[in-house]
Order: C-alpha cells, then sequence, then structure tokens
C-alpha cells in the first residue's frame, strides 16, 4: 500500500512538472483548408481541394479549382501537396482508463463481478492522460472508452481527445454495453492437476443461458413497477429501447452466430461483434443479419499455428468485399499506448487487399456509423464538425504521416506531447554542447 | 488334476526358495526341493534369433538348466506338456516406479538456499538417494505387469534433477525381497526436473537443469581429486555410481539432443528415455548414439465430429495421432537400439495395443521381442542372467497360446525365477457347440459359447427363448435358467461336470426343490465363424503415414530447400554501402555469397527473377528476440552467466516461419531480464527446417544479456526475498560478481589447481573483451551507473537494449562507445518507461550511437521495416538511414558487419526482395533467402496452405474411420504457444 501512495504522490509530483498541453478554445475565426488532397472517409478523393469551417462545423468542402469562394476574412491554410483526413476514431479502446500499465494504482479499466452493464466507463476517463495527448500528433482524435472484465463489462462512452475533464470531453453519453460471449474453448484447472490444454469448454451452454436468464430478468424489471430499484437491470434497458448498442466481444464462427441468434431473439437491433477472428467465415450471414464487426487488432500473430501468416492482416478485405461494416479495434497487450498506431493497422490492410479510401472508412465512417455519431463525426461533409487534421503525406503509411494541423469541432490543437516536449530538451541539450 | 497338481508344485517350489540356508527355520523341518521341471513339445522362443520347434525348457531353482529340442531329464522332473502352445523370455521395463510411493509435494513460496546439510548445494540433486530405501514391494502392480508379458522391471525414485540410483526386481509375487530384488544397485538416473520435494528456486529453466548438471559433474570431479576438505555425500554417491548404467529421462526429441549434449561433454553416454517423437528427425537422433527407452504412449483420435471444434486441431497434432506408432518402426530401421517401455502409458492395459500398432506399423516382431527382452539386458549388462532362456538364465518365460504379438494370443502363464503366475487357465476344456437335453418333460435346446474366456449360454425350449446365466470354472459349469412359465419368477439350477466326452453331465434342481440327474447330449461344434470385424480388412500394407516435414508442422518442408545461383534483374537495390541505393539493379547470389551488383548482369548457371519495380535489401536483423527458445528466463539466481539460449532452441516454432514472412533473416535470442547477469545468448539464423544447432551462426560471437531495473529488483513480486531489491543493490551485484570473476581469472591464469565454475569463467570472457553484454534498461541513472562499472573493470558494454533512456544520456553512450536496439514506440507499460518517446532512436542516431530498432515480441518482429520506418515520422530520419536501423546497425552490434547487414559483393546471400518500398507499409516480403536458400516464398507460402488444408481434411477422415470402428477418441485441444518475452519464465520448472 505504501508503495502505492508513493507512486501516486510521485505520478502528481511529475505531471505538474510536466503539465498537459491546455485544450484549444472554441473556434473565433473562419478557417479554409486549400489545395489539399482531402480524403472524405467514405470512399471520396477530392485532389485539390477547399475545406472551410466555422463555428466548428464544416461549411465547404469541394473542388478548389471548380468552387468560386472567398477567403477573405479567414485564416487560410495552404495545404498544397499535403492530405486532409477526418480525424481517426477508435472504436472499443480504453485510452484514459490507464496510465502506467504495471502500476496497479493507475488502472481503472475493469470491476469485480460478472455482470456489470452499470458500470460507466465515463467516469473514470482522465481527460488529461499523457497517453491520450500522444494520440493527436497521429490524427487519432476522437474514440470510445471502454470497460473490461466480466461477462456484461459495463457501459461506454465516446470522448474527444482534446478536454479538460470528461465531462468536456463526451461525445456521446453511454452509448453501449459490452458483452464478453461465453468461450467455445476453455482450460483445465491445472492447479487441481487437471489438463492445462484449452479443450472445448462443457459450460458454454449453461453460461449462455444464464446470459439469456439476466437479459430476460432486465426485461421483466424494467417492464414492471420497479419497487425496489435494481442498478444493473435498471441500466439494461437501454438495449431493448434501442438507445444503447450492444457490442459482443467473440472469436470463433460458431460463437459469432449464437450471439448473432441471440442478440435478435432478445429483440436488441443494433449489435456489433467485437474481435471477429473468424467473422470472415460467415461474412454473408453477417450480412444477412445487418450485423457490423468491430475487428481485432491488424498487428497481432495468427492464432492458430496452421493459419495463414498473414491471417490477421487480411480480415479486413474478406469481410469488406461481403460488405459488412469494418471498423478496426485495438484491443491487446499495450492496447493504449499503440492506439496512435491505428492508422498503420488500416494501411496494412491496404497493403493485403483493400484500398486506401477503403481501408480510411474503417478508422473513420464506420465507426462513426457504428457508434452513431456519423452525424457529426467520421466524414468530412458540409454540416459536420470540423474535426480532421492535415498530414505532410499520406497518413496511414508511417513514414508520411506527418501531421502539422489537427482540429476537433475546429479547435485547433496543440501537437505538442510530454514526448515531443522531451524530445525538443533533449535535442536542445545536444545543440548546446556543440 | 493337472492344475490342482500345480499349486501344489508351485508351493513346493515356493517353500524350497524362501527358506535360505543361513536363515533359521522354525515353521518345520527343512525341506528343500531340489527337483527339475521340464516344460515339453513346446514353440520355444529362446532368444529373438534362436526359436525351438517342439522344444523342451528344463528348470530348477528359479533358473535355466537347458533347453533344447532333445535334452537329457533327469528322473526327478516334473514334466508339463505345452503341445501347441508357445514359451518366450518374459519383457523386462528399465524405467518404472515400481514399489515406489509418487513424491509429496514441499513448501509454499520461493526458496533460494538449500535445505540439507552434508550434501549437494542444490536439493534437486540427490545421487545419493537410493530407491531400496522406500521400496515396497506391490503385489498388485506386479500382477497387472505379469499380465502384459513383463516378469523383471528396473526401478527409480521419480523425482529430481539427480534421482539417485535404481534397482532391479523381479516380479516373483511368492518370494521376498531377499530374492526378488536381481540387484539393488542397476542405475543412476536423471532428468531435467526439479524435484517436487523442495522449493529451491534454481534452476527455474530446462537451460538451468542443464548448467546445473555441468556443474556437478566438475564439482564432482573436483571433489574426486581431494579438493575440498568438507562432506558432500551427493556428490561422493555420483562418483561412486558413474559406472552403472545412466538413465536420463526426457519428454521429447529436443530434450533427449539435450541430454545428449551434456553427455557427451562429460565422456557419458546415457541411455535416454525418449517422447516417442524421435521419428521427426531421426538423422539427429541417431548421432547421438544414445540408446533409447522408447515409451509407446500413443495419442488417441481427436474427436473430430464437431468441425467448428475440429478446426482448431492443429496439423502438428493430428501428425503426431498419425505418425507416432511409426516411431519404433523407423527407429528399428535406422539401427536405433532401443528397448520399449510402458513408462508414459495413462493405463497400462494399452500397452499391448499401442505395441500391436507399432507392430501394424510395421515394426518387426523380431525387433519388438528384442526391444522387450535381449536390448534391456544388454544395458543392464545382465544378458547372462537375462532376456534369453539360455542355460543359466532365470526362469523368467511366458507361455502363450501362440505368436506373443499376435492380437488374438493369449497370454497363460507368467513364471518369473521358476515361479508360477497364472494369467489364464490353459487347460480350460473347450464345451462351445449345441446341446440338447430333456427335464422334467420338456426338450430344450442349450448354446454355449465362449466358453475359454467368457462363457455364454442361450436356451430355448419349444418357442421359448429363457433367460439364462452360466458360469464355467474347473470342469464344472452352472446353469441357472428361467421356467418356460414367464409370469411367475422361478429359476431352475443346473450343476454339471464337463469332464467327460462331449457331454455335459450333473443334476438338476428344479423350482419346488426336487432334484433331477441331468444329462446334455452335444449335437454340434461352435461354428468358429463370424466375429473379429475389426480384423477383416487386413493385411500387409501398413497403415498410411503423412510424410515427415522438416520442421514436422504446417508450414513445414517435405525436402529441405537447397541453395541456388539467383539473378535478381532490374531492382531497386538498397545496398547499404557507400553506393547508396541503387535503381534499376542486378544482383546475382551464388555460392550462398553475393557475387555481384550492377546492370546488366548475366550468369548461365542462374535461376534469373524479374524484380522491375521491386526492391532488394539485406535481410531484416532482429537484435532483441525471445522466438525459437524453449525457455528464456534461469530466475532462480540473481545471476545465470552459466546458461545458455543455445541449449534451449526451439526449431519447430512456427514464430521463425512467421518472421522469414517479415523479411527477418537473423537474430538474438537473448535471455529474458529476470536477473542483474542474465544467461548467454543465440546469435542464429532463421534457417527453418533445419535443426537446432544449425540454426547458430558459425564461429558465432558471444554474447550475454544483463538487465536493470524494475524486473530484476522483482517490483512486481509479492516477495522481497531475492537481493537485489533496489538499484542500489543492483550495482552491488555487478561489483561482486566482476570482482569475484577477475579473481577467477587470475586464479586460473596463475596455473594452479582451481575449482571450474562456468559462472566465472563466462564472466571472465567478459572482462576479457571475448563476450559482449547486450543490457536491458530503461532510465538513465542505471545506464550511466553500468558504463561505470564497466570503465573500473576496463571493458565496454557493448549494447544497451531496450535503452528507452538512452536519448537522456547519448553522449555519454557515444563516449563511451555503447551501442543502443530500442523500441520505435513502446512505452508507458511500466513505470520506468514514464519518459519514453519515440524520438529516442533519432536522438541516440544523431548523437553518434550505433542504433539499432528491435522487436522483443514475435510478432512486432514480423514488421520491423514498420517499426524503422517509425523513424522518419519521429525524428526525421533519412530513409536510408533508417532502413539501417533494422540491417547493417544490429549487424554491428552484433559483431556480424562483415558477413551481413549491407549488400556487398562477398557478404552471405541473406537477402529480401520486397514488393514495394521496403520502409513503406504497403510492402510485403516476397523472398527471404539466407546464404543463396530461399526460406520463404509467396507463392509457395501459397501452395503451403492449399497443402496444409488438404492434409487435414484427410486426416479428419481417418479420426472419423477410427471413431466409426468404436475406438475411443479425446477431445480436441487447442494448440498453443506461449508467447515469450523478456519477463517469461518457464512453466512447469
Amino acid at each position: 500500500m505504501k508503495n502505492y501512495i508513493y507512486i501516486i504522490a510521485f505520478l502528481l509530483v511529475s505531471s505538474i512538472g510536466y503539465a498537459q498541453q491546455t485544450p484549444a478554445s472554441k473556434q473565433s475565426k473562419d478557417i479554409a483548408i486549400v489545395g489539399a488532397t482531402a480524403h472524405i472517409g467514405n470512399g471520396e478523393v477530392i485532389e485539390n481541394s477547399l475545406i472551410t469551417f466555422s463555428n466548428g462545423k464544416i461549411t465547404n468542402i469541394g473542388d478548389a479549382t471548380v468552387m468560386k469562394l472567398s477567403t477573405v476574412n479567414m485564416e487560410v491554410i495552404d495545404a498544397s501537396g499535403k492530405h486532409v483526413y477526418p480525424g481517426f476514431i477508435v472504436s472499443n479502446g480504453t485510452l484514459g482508463l490507464v496510465e502506467v500499465d504495471a502500476v496497479k494504482a493507475s488502472s481503472d479499466l475493469s470491476e469485480m463481478g460478472t455482470f456489470n452493464p452499470h458500470i460507466r466507463s465515463l467516469i473514470a476517463y482522465n481527460a488529461e492522460s499523457k497517453i491520450v495527448e500522444s494520440m493527436r500528433p497521429n490524427g487519432v482524435l476522437l474514440g470510445q472508452v471502454v470497460p473490461r472484465g466480466g461477462r456484461i463489462t459495463g457501459t461506454s462512452s465516446i470522448v474527444q481527445y482534446d478536454a479538460w475533464n470528461w465531462e468536456d470531453a463526451v461525445i456521446k453519453v453511454d452509448d453501449g454495453i459490452h458483452i464478453n460471449w461465453p468461450n467455445s474453448f476453455s482450460r483445465g484447472r491445472w492447479w487441481l492437476g487437471e489438463d492445462a490444454a484449452l479443450k472445448p469448454n462443457k459450460d458454454y451452454n449453461k453460461q449462455v443461458k444464464e446470459l439469456e436468464m439476466y437479459f430476460n430478468e432486465s426485461k421483466s424489471y424494467n417492464a414492471g413497477p420497479k419497487d425496489e430499484r435494481h442498478l444493473p437491470f435498471e441500466s439494461m434497458a437501454g438495449l431493448f429501447n434501442g438507445s444503447k448498442h450492444l457490442y459482443v466481444n467473440v472469436n470463433d464462427q460458431k460463437g459469432i452466430t449464437d450471439a448473432v441468434n441471440f442478440t435478435k431473439s432478445q429483440g436488441v437491433s443494433n449489435i456489433t461483434i467485437v474481435g471477429g477472428y473468424e467473422a470472415g467465415e460467415i461474412a454473408d450471414f453477417l450480412k444477412q443479419n445487418n450485423v457490423s464487426v468491430f475487428l481485432r487488432r491488424v498487428h497481432t500473430r495468427p492464432n492458430n499455428e496452421d493459419d495463414d501468416y498473414d491471417l490477421p492482416y487480411k480480415l479486413a478485405k474478406k469481410l469488406v468485399d461481403a460488405g459488412v461494416l469494418v471498423s478496426l479495434e485495438p484491443s491487446g497487450q499495450m492496447e493504449r499506448m499503440n492506439s496512435r498506431n491505428l492508422p498503420f493497422y488500416a494501411g496494412t490492410a491496404v497493403a493485403h487487399g483493400l484500398t486506401k479510401e477503403q481501408a480510411l472508412q474503417l478508422i473513420t465512417q464506420n465507426p462513426a456509423k457504428i457508434m452513431g455519431i456519423d452525424n457529426m463525426y467520421g466524414t468530412l461533409e458540409h454540416g459536420k464538425s470540423a474535426t480532421l487534421f492535415i498530414s505532410k503525406g499520406d497518413a496511414l503509411d508511417m513514414r508520411t504521416n506527418i501531421v502539422t494541423h489537427a482540429f476537433i469541432d475546429g479547435r485547433q490543437l496543440s501537437l505538442e506531447t510530454h514526448q515531443t516536449k522531451l524530445w525538443k530538451r533533449y535535442s536542445e541539450k545536444y545543440n548546446q554542447q556543440d | 488334476m493337472i492344475k490342482a497338481y500345480l499349486r501344489l508344485l508351485v508351493f513346493l517350489c515356493s517353500f524350497s526358495l524362501f527358506a535360505q540356508d543361513y536363515f533359521p527355520s522354525n515353521s518345520g523341518v527343512k525341506a528343500n526341493n531340489s527337483n527339475y521341471m521340464a516344460f515339453t513339445n513346446a514353440k520355444i522362443h529362446v532368444s529373438p534369433t534362436e526359436v525351438i520347434t517342439s522344444g523342451t525348457l528344463l528348470i530348477k531353482d528359479g533358473k535355466v538348466v537347458s533347453v533344447g529340442k532333445s535334452i537329457n531329464i533327469p528322473k526327478n522332473t516334473t514334466k508339463i506338456d505345452l503341445s501347441g502352445k508357445s514359451i518366450y523370455p518374459s519383457f523386462i521395463d528399465l524405467h518404472t516406479t515400481f514399489g515406489v510411493a509418487e513424491p509429496k509435494r514441499g513448501g509454499n513460496g520461493p526458496q533460494y538456499a538449500a535445505s540439507r546439510s552434508g550434501f549437494y548445494w542444490n536439493d534437486h540433486i540427490m545421487p545419493e538417494q537410493d530407491v531400496m530405501a522406500s521400496f515396497k514391494y506391490d503385489a498388485k502392480s506386479a500382477s497387472e505387469m505379469h499380465k502384459l508379458g513383463f516378469g523383471v522391471v528396473n526401478t527409480h525414485n521419480p523425482d529430481g534433477i539427480a534421482r539417485g540410483t535404481g534397482a532391479l526386481i523381479a516380479l516373483n509375487n511368492d518370494a521376498d525381497n531377499s530374492l526378488r530384488v536381481v540387484d539393488g544397485e542397476t542405475t543412476q538416473n536423471f532428468s531435467f526436473k526439479k524435484s517436487v520435494k523442495s522449493r529451491q528456486s534454481y534452476p527455474s529453466s530446462i537451460m538451468g537443469s542443464m548448467a546445473l548438471l555441468r556443474q556437478m559433474y566438475d564439482d564432482a570431479k573436483w571433489y574426486a581429486a581431494g579438493n575440498v576438505n568438507t562432506k558432500d555425500l551427493s556428490l561422493e554417491a555420483l562418483n561412486g555410481n558413474k559406472n552403472l548404467l545412466q538413465i536420463f529421462e526426457v519428454g521429447s526429441r529436443l530434450d533427449l539432443m539435450r541430454a545428449d549434449k551434456v553427455g557427451d561433454a562429460q565422456n557419458i553416454q546415457y541411455t535416454i528415455v525418449g517422447g516417442g517423437d524421435e521419428y521427426e528427425r531421426i538423422d539427429e537422433v541417431k548421432s547421438s548414439n544414445a540408446a533409447i527407452i522408447l515409451p509407446i504412449d500413443f495419442q488417441m483420435a481427436y474427436d473430430v465430429e464437431n468441425p467448428f471444434l475440429a478446426s482448431t486441431l492443429s496439423l502438428s497434432d493430428m501428425r503426431s495421432w498419425n505418425q507416432e506408432p511409426h516411431n519404433p518402426r523407423l527407429l528399428a530401421e535406422n539401427g536405433v537400439k532401443f528397448a520399449l517401455t510402458t513408462h508414459g502409458l495413462k493405463s497400462k492395459k494399452s500397452f499391448k495395443t499401442n505395441l500391436m500398432k507399432a507392430i501394424e506399423s510395421g515394426l518387426s516382431k523380431e525387433k519388438a521381442l528384442e526391444a522387450l527382452t535381449t536390448i534391456p539386458a544388454n544395458l543392464l549388462g545382465k544378458s547372462d542372467v537375462l532376456g534369453t532362456l539360455k542355460t543359466g538364465s532365470y526362469a523368467n518365460f511366458l507361455i502363450t497360446s501362440g505368436d506373443v504379438f499376435d492380437k488374438k494370443t493369449k497370454l497363460y502363464e507368467n513364471w518369473v525365477q521358476g515361479m508360477q503366475h497364472v494369467i489364464r487357465n490353459m487347460n480350460v476344456k473347450d464345451i462351445d457347440g449345441d446341446y440338447e437335453f430333456k427335464l422334467a418333460g420338456n426338450d430344450y435346446k442349450l448354446n454355449i459359447s465362449g466358453s475359454a474366456s467368457k462363457p455364454k449360454a442361450k436356451l430355448e425350449s419349444g418357442d421359448n427363448s429363457l433367460g439364462t446365466k452360466m458360469s464355467y470354472s474347473g470342469d464344472w459349469v452352472n446353469l441357472t435358467f428361467t421356467t418356460t412359465d414367464s409370469y411367475k419368477k422361478e429359476y431352475i439350477r443346473v450343476a454339471a461336470n464337463a469332464a467327460n466326452g462331449n457331454n455335459l453331465s450333473g443334476k438338476a434342481t428344479l423350482p419346488n426343490g426336487s432334484e433331477y440327474s441331468f444329462y446334455a447330449n452335444r449335437t454340434a461344434d461352435s461354428n468358429a465363424d463370424k466375429k473379429d470385424k475389426s480384423d477383416s480388412k487386413k493385411s500387409g500394407d501398413s497403415p498410411f503415414m503423412s510424410p515427415v516435414t522438416y520442421p514436422n508442422i504446417a508450414y513445414g518442408y517435405t525436402n529441405k530447400p537447397k541453395a541456388e545461383t539467383l539473378l535478381f534483374k532490374n531492382a531497386t537495390v538498397w545496398t547499404n554501402e557507400s553506393e547508396g541505393v541503387l535503381e534499376n539493379t542486378d544482383v546475382l547470389i551464388k555460392d550462398g555469397k553475393i557475387a555481384k551488383i550492377g546492370k546488366d548482369l548475366t550468369d548461365r548457371s542462374a535461376k534469373v527473377i524479374d524484380a522491375k519495380g521491386k526492391h532488394i535489401t539485406a535481410g531484416i536483423i532482429d537484435e532483441h528476440s525471445h522466438i525459437g527458445a524453449a525457455s528464456i528466463n534461469e530466475g532462480g539466481h540473481n545471476s545465470s552467466a552459466e546458461v545458455t539460449i543455445e541449449d534451449v532452441l526451439d526449431d519447430e516454432d512456427i514464430d521463425i516461419y512467421r518472421n522469414l514472412a517479415g523479411g527477418v533473416t537473423s537474430i538474438q535470442i537473448l535471455h529474458g531480464s529476470a536477473n542483474p547477469i542474465g544467461g548467454r545468448s543465440a546469435v542464429i539464423k532463421l534457417k527453418w527446417g533445419e535443426s537446432a544447432d544449425n540454426y547458430i551462426y558459425d564461429n558465432t560471437p558471444k554474447f550475454i544479456k544483463f538487465a536493470l531495473g524494475e524486473n530484476v529488483k522483482q517490483s512486481r513480486s509479492r516477495t522481497n526475498s531475492r537481493f537485489p531489491q533496489s538499484r542500489m543493490g543492483v550495482e552491488q551485484v555487478f561489483m561482486d560478481y566482476f570482482s569475484r570473476a577477475k579473481a577467477y581469472d587470475d586464479a586460473k591464469k596463475s596455473g594452479k589447481p582451481y575449482r571450474k565454475d562456468t559462472e566465472m569463467e563466462v564472466l571472465a570472457e567478459i572482462l576479457n573483451g571475448e563476450r559482449f553484454i547486450s543490457c536491458h534498461s530503461y532510465v538513465q541513472s542505471e545506464i550511466n551507473m553500468l558504463m561505470k562499472v564497466a570503465e573500473r573493470f576496463n571493458f565496454k558494454i557493448n549494447t544497451f537494449t531496450h535503452i528507452l533512456e538512452g536519448y537522456k544520456v547519448a553522449d555519454k553512450m557515444a563516449d563511451h562507445g555503447v551501442g543502443g536496439s530500442t523500441f520505435s514506440d513502446w512505452w508507458a507499460y511500466k513505470y520506468e518507461v514514464n519518459d519514453a518517446i519515440p524520438y529516442n532512436a533519432a536522438i541516440m542516431h544523431n548523437a553518434g550511437v550505433v542504433t539499432a530498432i528491435n522487436s522483443d515480441d514475435a510478432e512486432m518482429s514480423r514488421r520491423l521495416n514498420q517499426e524503422a520506418a517509425k523513424s522518419v515520422k519521429y525524428g526525421g530520419i533519412n530513409e536510408e538511414d533508417a532502413w539501417k536501423f533494422v540491417t547493417l546497425n544490429p549487424a554491428k552490434l552484433l559483431h556480424l558487419d562483415d558477413r551481413v547487414g549491407s549488400l556487398k559483393v562477398g557478404k552471405d546471400a541473406d537477402v529480401v526482395l520486397w514488393t514495394d518500398h521496403p520502409l513503406s507499409i504497403y510492402s510485403k516480403a516476397e523472398k527471404t533467402i539466407i546464404e543463396g536458400v530461399t526460406y520463404f516464398d509467396l507463392e509457395k507460402d501459397k501452395q503451403m496452405r492449399d497443402a496444409i488444408k488438404k492434409e487435414k481434411s484427410e486426416l479428419i477422415n481417418l479420426m472419423l474411420q477410427d471413431k466409426n470402428k468404436g475406438l475411443k477418441t479425446q477431445p480436441v485441444k487447442k494448440k498453443e504457444k506461449k508467447l515469450l518475452n523478456c519477463d517469461s519464465m518457464d512453466s512447469g520448472y
């Protein structure tokens, strides 16, 4: 315990030492970005574009050679030769919930218990996380904040990554509930001398039944007089009235099929498969049932020894070709600090079959659609939020993802971070020595 | 009658055997039986190669007196006629735990010191352990072994690394240990597994076990030479027992080679208890010259009826099921000497089934018999008394109905030391057939079947089929059946003797108690028809065996690929030399080297590859990897310089292939970061398909892993029992060890006798500039500290790996001359990487530090080209320099830049053909070549995918056939490979 107190104290001291970047203030002046190749996020590209935005909203976007538009009184950014993208969106992220993996005191990732629909990630979101700020220089500007653990893990919200606090940050409060679907395989209790190998899960049907019972009980409760308040059941209501989205973490094709059939029979309309390693095997089924997929991290090893070496790289292609709505999710080891590599997950999917604009959709329009924020975010369109950035080159390739300007709701963000400051500080140290 | 007589005889014999000459007897008169016993008219397998048809075996006092066609039979001989039956020498199992209780698990929590005194410093070394001290004869297991045909077993304590001595026990249920113990000290047993009785942490890995064994032998020599003033009963025992058979138990071919390597260095040829997978690299196993004690614990087919579950089965697991039964045959064909054992069988009963499977798979019966008799006898040095039925041998033999390796053959009796153990009565009269009888006015028809094993009766009277129960023993049939009136539950009982003629005669008792005489007349013999459906298929052709590949998993090669002469035309060539990047240039590869680089090259013998629009680079080198190894950390001590990753290479790790697919050609497999002083590295080329040792570089540079910070001070451990617990302590560990190494080296160089200590030898190599340190490091204070420690001992740190705060002390690093091998953008995973920045590589490089980017991760290593490209983004490094971060610079850090790392005539042809700009995220490795051998090829990869699919469907079909035959299956399992990194500990050690 004492150790933790020291660590907390140290963290406090160090965060004073390196203060976070001040969130940008509201857009006060109209801005025009001229000459960039605009990647709309819906698959379209405008080569020589003109983009203007005012009060945080895009007022014009089009071909600069065609549009007749005065940019007087606007702050004009010459972006010829550069590229403009909608801010990238992290699906199924955990940014702001943990600061340092190995320091337990800095983690608010998961709650005890099995059925936790009432647990809300939003209030633990640390808007001043040093990891969150490190997203912006790569064009990663907003994302979902999802709790982990348990059968029903809890309720997520969607935030943008430049804010004073979680209330400031939130784009959509309590957007969805997340479930870990029962595993098809389970491990023997080796500490009791059982075989530790992964064998078919004997309790699978039982665990599905438990989940079914929980859903039924929730419905009964919400239909009744609610004499005695039941917070977890109460928080499930949104699933049945359509105000909350259901995210089901499951990877094997039988589990996916079971999960889709289950949610349909429960009358839950908005559902997304999270993970979906074998989703490609039943892509047509998913398409028919209008089920979208948050596809597991592209930069992972194949699950099975016999799998194609590039299977995780090319999963997106298979699903996209079948017409399934796909977004890329980052969960796994070191997922928070690696979330800034989201554009490169998309880039890898290009090397393995998708077009660049298709891959871009996986981290812009598609997640916005799935999470229900596409009225404002995800694409560069008239009337939508000016949440976008300018990169010197192709933002899906690390060589050329060099962000010069970034905006959230028209506010121009600082691209400085704890890391850039150290870079400058020590570059300066060696320059002094020269 | 004969049987009763035999019982009496056995009694007499045993009496005589119990009565040892010098023991007083108060139970009667001393009556020694000196009669002979002769087994006549049998087919006698005197040895696997010598068979006497219709011969006589004469025994007396538990030994064979003579054997032959016409031998002299003394008058006081009891004869047993075995016409139509066979005699075999009984089997010998060299590796059992017969009569030894399972060791009890001791204590909790880590313990660093030994718990004994007067013995070796490590609890897991127990050569003094004498199996006889705890041996308790177990008649029940003996009877179980009798049924399998075993007469003698060697037993040992199955616990610890050095396990002490084993003993040879005759499974003679009618004697006591004075007779049964054939030899109380036959073997000295070893394994890599720690004792469960002690919690002493060291060794915590298989490489630690290997190092410990080596040190044990060195210490034993030092002790034997009289250099130690104190008592060490362990070493005394080890030295004293060195002439016994040295048995080493392993669980796999890879461990077999490891054990053999340990033995070779000591001039000890272990006899090795194998893993059953020797066939995977039979040449290598053969070259070990080890005799093998071979388990036949073949797997059951997997239950693959559910396609969802079956899809997770790996090809390698499916192949094991299919190929393992062929292992004994392949060992025999390749002239590897082996004995068979019941060791490893979950149920001993499956021994015969599995043995039959091996024979069906082509193991010759003669070899099988040798492996169960003469070979184990020979290995024990007891061929004169065991393994055959030659004069003077123990009268240990089996009486069977015929060929002992035939499914249908019955084992009747198992004689051990002249004592009879009846498995099944061989004199049972076959009374199968149809009978008719009359009783109380009714006519009955009776059918008897299976009288020799499981008697069964069917009874009809008129149109009624009657419920019947039958037993048959000692010539008497007992029959109980219902009356024809099926409503009343009443029974008629019959007791009839079958000894005379073809009839059954006795009496019947009716429900009302009245008795009648009973007489059933046999009308027909049994129609020895039907059944044995499973045998119907037959014969000759041995079952299908999936081809073995190198390695024997998915994406292994059926034939190892060979070096070719290759000419790449019109590529963009990244030379990493002063020529820079050359457009439209040809590269010629010949004899494993880069032969020419230039325009318009030709070579008649070359295979020409059009590389227009593509890029050619040197292969990627990963300075920090943990793939391809069976263990990574030896965490039992804070210094583990004595261990080496070279001991534990794993040549069938699929991540090797996946790394090739990412353009990686060389890696350094580093020890983990559990200890301030870690273990020695393996620097290897990813020669997929080669066996472990061939991966290692010729004249390999010598490296060792050191580590600093949170891991070595065990920040996340719940116990605080190991020094050091702070960075302050870490410095003192180094000061202490280097001071001692210096003293050791001085003593060694002085020419005086010294106790050989591998750990000190390795540290002295560092002091002498022969071995280089790659040190896991994070924060600037500790980085600085280690450089200062090295300077005090007049050497240089070679590489700081991870080195995430290298940018804070880059100037000092440049001055010291140490390189930095870092992550591109990892941070925030623990407290000490709070200040890690992705600009680190750029700053170090700009400050003049030789900088590399490494993976420490089997996933990231697949795309190190992308990680290098991040240096362009973070810090603006130019592309050619960024590319060197994963090629030439790690080659420099590994002292390999004269051989690899750039494209220069004369260097090793370790090259990659990329589909696009190598730093681009859109680029894929199309061909990965090492020394002219194409180890990865996109096109070939595609073909292999199809082949894998096809082979899996074939094997699934075979498994379904097994299930439909009614054979037992096992549930599907999912093959897992634990992803190893710096923090990984061996499981199960």
